[in-house]
C-alpha cells in the first residue's frame, strides 16, 4: 500500500471493512461485478464515478439498506471487523446501530431538532433525561450546528436550513456513537458555502469514525478524503490513495472521467 | 384580430395559443356553476331558517264571507300566489296563520284578496306561546291572580306578566326534576325488587317494608308536583280573541308572549335571539312542531364524535396492515378494491346490517351475559345510540382507510430509510416517524367520514334514532353514560318533521331551521377537526424540497 501523507494511527485496521469479490443483483439487473476492496479504519474512503455506476447501491449494502428492496440478490460477502453482514446470527438492526447513514437529501424528520438528534436512542430504549441531553449537545457540536440551535431545541427541524438540515441529519447519524458513517452523496443538494462547511466537517469526524462518502465532486474527493474507489458501470476500476490516484491515474477510463471532470 | 396587427410584428396572437381558451372557459364556468347552487343552497336555507325566528307582524283583517257579512281575522301572512279561475279571471290569494288551534283545528286560512274590506295593524295584539297547540293570538285583557287582578291598561301588568312566566319556568323545571329524578330514582329501585323476586334472591315479604316506604315517598312526590302544579293555576291570563272569543291561560301553559305590532326593530330583534336561543336549548313539545331541537343537537354531536372515536383506530390500523406490511399482490389489490366498493353500497344496507349484525347478535349476547336478570326487556339488544355509532363507523371506513393509505404512501422513502439507518425496527419507523409525518392526512380522512356520518340518516332509523327521546344518551344520572340509550339525530328530526307531523305546513320554518341547525353543526365538527389538523401541520410544517 503506498504511503499516505494523513495521519493513520497504530491501532486502525487497514481492512476494518472488507468487500469480499461482491456481486449485487437488482432482480434481473446486476448492479455489481465482483468487487474486492479493503477500507481502512479511521478514515475517509471517497466512491467516485458517473451516474448509474454502482456507487450508492455499494453503499447501502455496507448497512444492509438495499434488504428492503424486493427481488435482490448478492453474491460474496462483506465483513465489517472481520464479522460477515450476512452472517445468519447478525441482526440487521444491531448492524444499523455500527453504520450512521446521511443521505443526499436531507431527511429530518417532522419532529423538534432534540427529538431528530436522540431518535437513535429513543429506538434503542434509552430514554435517560441526562443521557439523552449529553448526547444533543455533544452530537451537535459534533456537526457544528450547536451554536445555531442550541437556543431552539425544541423548535420543528423544518425551521432549518438546507445546510443545518443536513447537519442536524449527520448529528442523528452519530448521536448512537457509530463505528462507520456512510454518505451518500451529501452535499449535493446544498449550497457551496454549506458544501464547504459539511467537508470540514467530515475531516474532524475522521478521528473517531470510518467514513465511506459517495461524491460527484472531484475536488471534494482529493479535499476530503484519504482514499478513493472509481466505479465504472459496476465495475471497481481502480483503488488506491486519492492524491496518487489523482496525480497519476492508472487506468485510462480513471483519467478520462477525471479529467473529463477536471480541466 | 390578429390581421389589424402590422404585419411584421414580431409578437402576434396565433391561432394556436388561444385555442386553448374555450376550455378555460367552459372549466371556469363548471366551478361557477357548482359554486353557485352550494351558495344558493345555503343562502336559501340560512334566510328561510333566520327568518322563522323573527316576529312577523300580525294583520287584522276584515273579510266578506257572504252578502253583508265580514268576519274578522288575525294572523301572520305566510305566502302569497296569484290562482288563475277556470273563466279567466286572476286572483291574488293570501295565506294566513291565525294560530289559536284550541278555538278551531284549522291554523291556516286562505283569502281571496278581493274579500279583504279592511286591514290593519293594532297595536295590543299579542302573541302568546303555549305549552299546547301552538301560537296563540289574543287581544290581553288582565291577569288574574291570587292577589288581584291586573288591567291590561296598567302599566305595571307587562312586568307582572314576565314575572308570572318567569315563575311558571322555574316551576316546570322543579316539576321536570322531580318527574325525572325524584320519582324516576325511586321506580328504578322498585324495578330492582321486581326482579330481584323474580329470581328468587328475596322473598315478597323480605322486600315489603322498603317497597311501602317508596310508595310513600312516591305518593308524597306526587302530591309535591300536583301542589306546583295547582298553585300555578292560581293565575291566569285572560284575553278576547279578534272575532270576539273569550279566552283564557292558566300559567302553567304559558311559555312567552310577544306584541310585535307595537315592538321596534331592536325589541324584535331582541325577541328573534330569545326564540332562537330557546330553540337552541330547549326539549320540542308538541309531537317536535314547537319547542326546541337540544336533544336533537346533542344526539347528532354525541353520535358522529363516537363514530370518529371508533372508526378512526379501525381505519389506520387497517391502512397501516395494507399499505405497510401486506405484501403487494392480487389478495391486497383485491381487498382494496373491495373496500373501495364498501364506500359504494347504500348507507340503508348499512343500517339493515346494523340491525342484524350490532343490535341482534352482538346486542342480544352481551343481554344474555351481562343483563340476564333484566331480560325479556333487552338492554343492549335494542336500538341504541352505540350500534348508531358501530354502524356508522363501518359505513364511513372506507373513508378513512384510503385517506390513511395515501397519507403513508406520501410520507417520503428517505425519512423510512433515515429511521431505519437508525436502527429503528419496522414498527417503530411507522410509529415514530410515518405515523406522525402521516397524522394530517389521516386526519383529513376522518374529517371526510365525520362530513359523511353526520348527514346519514337512514341507516340511523334501523339502529337507534327515535322521534322523541325520553333522555339524553349523557346526563347526571349514574352511569351517566348511556350507550344503550335510543336519541335524536337533527336529520331525522328534519325528516319527522317535514313529512311525518300533523301538520306539515306549520311545521315549514321549523324544518327550515333545523336544516340551518344541522349544517351548522357538521360544518363547526368539521372546522374544529380542520382546526386540529392544521394546528399540527404547522408544528411540523411538511419539508419544502
Ligand atoms: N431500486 C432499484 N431497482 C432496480 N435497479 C436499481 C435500483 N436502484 C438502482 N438501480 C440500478 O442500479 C444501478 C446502480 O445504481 P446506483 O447505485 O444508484 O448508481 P449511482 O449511485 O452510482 O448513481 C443503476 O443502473 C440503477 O439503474
Ligand atoms: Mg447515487
Amino acid at each position: 500500500m503506498p504511503a499516505q501523507a494523513t495521519s493513520t494511527d497504530a491501532a486502525s485496521r487497514p481492512d476494518f471493512i472488507q468487500v469480499d469479490q461482491f456481486s449485487f443483483h437488482y432482480g434481473p439487473k446486476q448492479a455489481l461485478f465482483d468487487i474486492h476492496m479493503d477500507i481502512p479504519e479511521h478514515q475517509v474512503t471517497a466512491l467516485i464515478g458517473p451516474s448509474g455506476c454502482g456507487k450508492s447501491t455499494l453503499l447501502r449494502n455496507l448497512n444492509r439498506m438495499n434488504d428492503l428492496i424486493e427481488g435482490v440478490r448478492h453474491e460474496g460477502d462483506i465483513r465489517i471487523g472481520g464479522t460477515s453482514l450476512y452472517d445468519p446470527s447478525v441482526e440487521v438492526i444491531s448492524l444499523r446501530k455500527r453504520v450512521g447513514m446521511v443521505f443526499q437529501k436531507y431527511n429530518p424528520f417532522a419532529k423538534s431538532i432534540y427529538e431528530n438528534v436522540v431518535f437513535s436512542l429513543r429506538v434503542a430504549g434509552r430514554g435517560r433525561k441526562t443521557e439523552l441531553d449529553e448526547t444533543v449537545e455533544r452530537a451537535l457540536t459534533d456537526a457544528a450546528l450547536w451554536d445555531e440551535v442550541k437556543d431552539r431545541l425544541h423548535d420543528s427541524a423544518f425551521g432549518l436550513s438546507g445546510g443545518q438540515q443536513q447537519r442536524l441529519c449527520i448529528a442523528r447519524a452519530i448521536a448512537n456513537q457509530p463505528e462507520i458513517l456512510l454518505m451518500d452523496e451529501p452535499c449535493a443538494a446544498l449550497d457551496p458555502l454549506a458544501t464547504l462547511r459539511i467537508e470540514d466537517l467530515i475531516i474532524g469526524l475522521k478521528q473517531r469514525y470510518t467514513i465511506v462518502i459517495v461524491t460527484h465532486n472531484m475536488e471534494q474527493a482529493t479535499r476530503c478524503s484519504d482514499r478513493t474507489a472509481f466505479l465504472y458501470m459496476g465495475k471497481l476500476v481502480e483503488y488506491g490513495p486519492t492524491l496518487a490516484m489523482f496525480e497519476r491515474p492508472k487506468e485510462p477510463q480513471t483519467e478520462a472521467y477525471i479529467t473529463g471532470r477536471f480541466s | 384580430m390578429s390581421d389589424a396587427l402590422p404585419p411584421n410584428s414580431g409578437f402576434r396572437t396565433t391561432g394556436r395559443s388561444r385555442r386553448g381558451e374555450p376550455w378555460v372557459w367552459l372549466t371556469a364556468a363548471g366551478l361557477a356553476i357548482g359554486v353557485i347552487m352550494a351558495l344558493g343552497l345555503f343562502l336559501l336555507i340560512l334566510l328561510k331558517g333566520t327568518a322563522s325566528f323573527w316576529p312577523r307582524p300580525i294583520d287584522v283583517m276584515e273579510v266578506r264571507v257572504a252578502e253583508g257579512a265580514t268576519e274578522k281575522i288575525a294572523g301572520f301572512v305566510t305566502q302569497e300566489s296569484t290562482r288563475s279561475e277556470p273563466d279567466g279571471t286572476e286572483h291574488r290569494e293570501i295565506q294566513v296563520f291565525r294560530g289559536n288551534k284550541d278555538i278551531r283545528p284549522e291554523a291556516f286560512v286562505f283569502i281571496d284578496e278581493a274579500n279583504i274590506a279592511s286591514r290593519s295593524r293594532p297595536e295590543d295584539l299579542m302573541w302568546v306561546e303555549r305549552m299546547e297547540y301552538g301560537p296563540g293570538i289574543i287581544e290581553p285583557v288582565a291577569l288574574e291572580t291570587p292577589e288581584g287582578r291586573i288591567e291590561a291598561a296598567d302599566p305595571s301588568f307587562h312586568d307582572k306578566l314576565d314575572a308570572v312566566i318567569e315563575r311558571s319556568e322555574q316551576a316546570r323545571e322543579e316539576i321536570l326534576d322531580i318527574e325525572r329524578h325524584q320519582i324516576g330514582r325511586i321506580s328504578r329501585e322498585l324495578e330492582k325488587h321486581e326482579r330481584a323476586e323474580r329470581s328468587g334472591e328475596k322473598t315478597a315479604q323480605e322486600l315489603a317494608g322498603r317497597r311501602a316506604e317508596l310508595q310513600a315517598s312516591f305518593e308524597k312526590l306526587q302530591a309535591q308536583s300536583g301542589a306546583i302544579h295547582d298553585k300555578l293555576k292560581e293565575t291566569k291570563l285572560v284575553g278576547r280573541t279578534v272575532d270576539g272569543a273569550d279566552v283564557s291561560y292558566t300559567s302553567d301553559v304559558l311559555v312567552r308572549t310577544f306584541m310585535p305590532n307595537a315592538a321596534g326593530f331592536f325589541d324584535r330583534l331582541g325577541e328573534a335571539l330569545s326564540r332562537a336561543g330557546a330553540f337552541l336549548s330547549e326539549d320540542p313539545r308538541e309531537a317536535n312542531t314547537e319547542g326546541g331541537v337540544f336533544p336533537a343537537i346533542f344526539g347528532t354531536v354525541v353520535m358522529t364524535l363516537a363514530m370518529s372515536f371508533f372508526v378512526t383506530p379501525f381505519g389506520v390500523i387497517a391502512a397501516i396492515y395494507l399499505r405497510e406490511y401486506a405484501s403487494q399482490g392480487l389478495m391486497v389489490q383485491f381487498v382494496r378494491i373491495s373496500v373501495n366498493n364498501l364506500a359504494g353500497v347504500p348507507s340503508i344496507v348499512f343500517g339493515v346490517f346494523g340491525l342484524a349484525f350490532f343490535v341482534y347478535t352482538v346486542g342480544g349476547t352481551v343481554d344474555q351475559w351481562f343483563f340476564a336478570d333484566k331480560l325479556p326487556t333487552p338492554t343492549y339488544g335494542t336500538p341504541g345510540i352505540l350500534w348508531a355509532s358501530l354502524t356508522l363507523a363501518l359505513l364511513t371506513l372506507p373513508v378513512v382507510i384510503v385517506a390513511t393509505e395515501e397519507a403513508l404512501a406520501a410520507v417520503p422513502r428517505g425519512v423510512r430509510e433515515a429511521a431505519l439507518a437508525c436502527g429503528a425496527s419496522k414498527w417503530q419507523t411507522i410509529q415514530r416517524v410515518v405515523l406522525p409525518a402521516s397524522l394530517p392526512g389521516i386526519l383529513t380522512g376522518v374529517i371526510l367520514a365525520m362530513a359523511r356520518g353526520a348527514g346519514e340518516v337512514a341507516p340511523l332509523m334501523l339502529v337507534g334514532v327515535v322521534k322523541l327521546a325520553p333522555s339524553l344518551p349523557i346526563d347526571s344520572i349514574a352511569p351517566f353514560v348511556h350507550p344503550e340509550r335510543k336519541f335524536m339525530h337533527l336529520g331525522f328530526h328534519i325528516y319527522d318533521l317535514g313529512f311525518q307531523s300533523p301538520d306539515a305546513e306549520a311545521a315549514k320554518p321549523i324544518v327550515y331551521a333545523t336544516a340551518l341547525l344541522l349544517i351548522v353543526v357538521v360544518v363547526t365538527l368539521n372546522l374544529s377537526a380542520i382546526l386540529i389538523r392544521n394546528k399540527l401541520k404547522k408544528r411540523f410544517a411538511v419539508s419544502s424540497f
